[in-house]
């Protein structure tokens, strides 16, 4: 597997989509959008009623997180990511809507796998637990929906430079699985 | 009768909050270690790269009071009440000021309220408690609270298998390292690992719990617990998962192992697995 450090812009089109490899080290800089859990319930839930969503998912990237609140002085709290899985049931539906980027940590399941490479989808992971660090490359976040699920409301960040590797391509490649087995001994 | 010695409501309340909020800042000397001694030994890239990232994280959380991770986890207290001490107003009122110091520090220290009052209608209680606290009366005029803040993705890859006695202890080494395999990036490797292993069904798990308010080399007192915390921490780190399970030497920092006595018929066996924010205090007053 290539491994390659690039920028990457929002938004993420189909063609910058395919340009990525399992295993490149990716940088960020744009507009990204934070949902988990209760988010992606009430998303699908709109989408099922025929609702309007509170962004456009078209070239979208989700990033899985619920950061802990904005201490004075700061842009937002520590914001690392959350475990995807929890994600998967609501993923096909979203990137049937135009989601394109996911970035969170941990396994994705087989569906999602298959809709990524149906939907020229990316799943990034970001190191979870280096919360005040990822923190550092957001440089704007504004909640826009479901304020009242207080760390699980969407937000607007204005990214740069937000660090993340690619571990699930469109054409289906997968980090996990292949330096896994690089590394097993036992 | 001699009069007992009062500890104050005030008092347990400010020192909780503190546990709360130093506990989720500021990464001990023991965990920062830890991470440079297999920062040396890991053998994969981006391991080392993941491992350098969790070190610079520790410097921001204490350089810039952030905690070190957004999840700063449920509350959860292993007190122990001397008999020879009273709780002001009396022990009832225990759980109501630990809960209050829980508040207080998640509310001061900027920590993410990640409490929802029922588990599937699912509102967030917007102050983090309430807490779970575990209490055992012990000889003496002290009281010890015990804190750590517990994240959810890796209390979500924890188990508990009733396994046969004939399973033994090879057994047990065995499906340790398969939970850790299917596990995978899921509980944040580098791990630690509690593991508790006897009792009954639910206290497997709270030893489990338990061992991980060890800090890490402090090896259990018998000699073959002890081995055997050493050779499961060897054969997860063959597994090939990884800092962040992007593959590598590092799967688990330390494995702390609780036992006790079981039933005939039994061998329970939990797996509490922690991520690498290992976070605990513990304050006696």
């Amino acid at each position: 597997m290539p491994e390659q450090k690039k920028s990457l812009e929002t938004p993420f089109t189909a063609e910058k989509a395919e340009s990525l490899h399992a295993g490149d080290i990716i940088y960020i800089t744009g507009i990204i959008y934070t949902g988990r859990d209760l988010a992606h319930k009430r998303l699908v839930d709109s989408l099922q009623a025929g609702e309007e969503l509170p962004f456009d998912l078209k070239d979208s990237i989700i990033y899985y997180v619920g950061p802990s609140p904005t201490p004075p002085g700061k842009v937002i709290g520590s914001a690392g990511p959350t475990t995807s899985y929890r994600m998967d049931p609501y993923a096909t539906i979203l990137m049937e809507q135009g989601l394109r980027g996911m970035i969170g940590k941990g396994n994705r399941s087989p569906e999602v796998l298959d809709a990524m490479k149906k939907f020229s989808g990316v799943y990034f992971q970001s190191t979870g637990g280096a919360a005040a660090l990822i923190a550092k490359s957001i440089v704007k976040a504004d909640v826009i929906a479901y304020d009242d699920l207080g760390p699980e409301a969407i937000r607007r960040l204005e990214v740069k430079d937000f660090p993340a590797i690619v571990v699930n391509d469109c054409h289906g490649g997968d980090l996990f699985s292949s330096e896994i087995a690089k590394y097993k001994t036992g | 009768m001699t009069q007992k010695r009062v500890i104050a409501k005030d008092e347990i309340i400010n020192v909780v909050k503190k546990m709360c909020i130093e506990a989720n800042c500021i990464v001990p000397d023991d965990m920062l270690d830890v991470f440079k001694k297999f920062r040396e030994t890991e053998k994969s890239p981006i391991g080392r790269e993941t491992l350098d990232q969790i070190i610079e994280n520790a410097r921001i959380g204490k350089d810039e009071n952030m905690p070190t991770c957004q999840d700063t986890g449920l509350a959860i207290f292993f007190v122990e009440i001397g008999s020879d001490i009273e709780i002001d107003g009396g022990l009832h009122k225990l759980e109501e000021y630990i809960n209050e110091g829980t508040r207080q520090g998640y509310e001061e220290g900027y920590l993410r309220k990640s409490v929802v009052e029922h588990p599937y209608k699912r509102v967030n209680t917007k102050d983090n408690t309430p807490a779970i606290i575990y209490y055992k009366p012990v000889a003496g005029d002290k009281l010890k609270i015990k804190f750590t803040s517990k994240g959810g993705g890796s209390e979500n890859m924890s188990k508990v298998n009733m396994m046969k006695p004939a399973d033994g202890r090879e057994g047990i080494k065995k499906w340790i390292v398969e939970a850790v395999t299917i596990a995978g990036a899921n509980p944040c490797p580098p791990t630690v690992l509690g593991i508790g292993i006897g009792g009954n069904f639910e206290k497997a798990a709270i030893m489990a719990k338990e061992a991980l308010f060890r800090n890490i080399g402090e090896r259990h007192p018998d000699p073959d617990i002890a081995a055997l915390e050493e050779e499961i921490l060897e054969e997860v780190n063959k597994t090939g998962v990884g800092p962040q399970g992007l593959g590598g030497s590092t799967t688990s920092l330390e494995v702390f192992i609780n036992y006790a006595p079981c039933h005939i018929a039994s061998m329970p066996v939990a797996l509490n697995i922690n991520c690498h924010a290992q976070r605990h205090r513990e304050v006696e007053l």
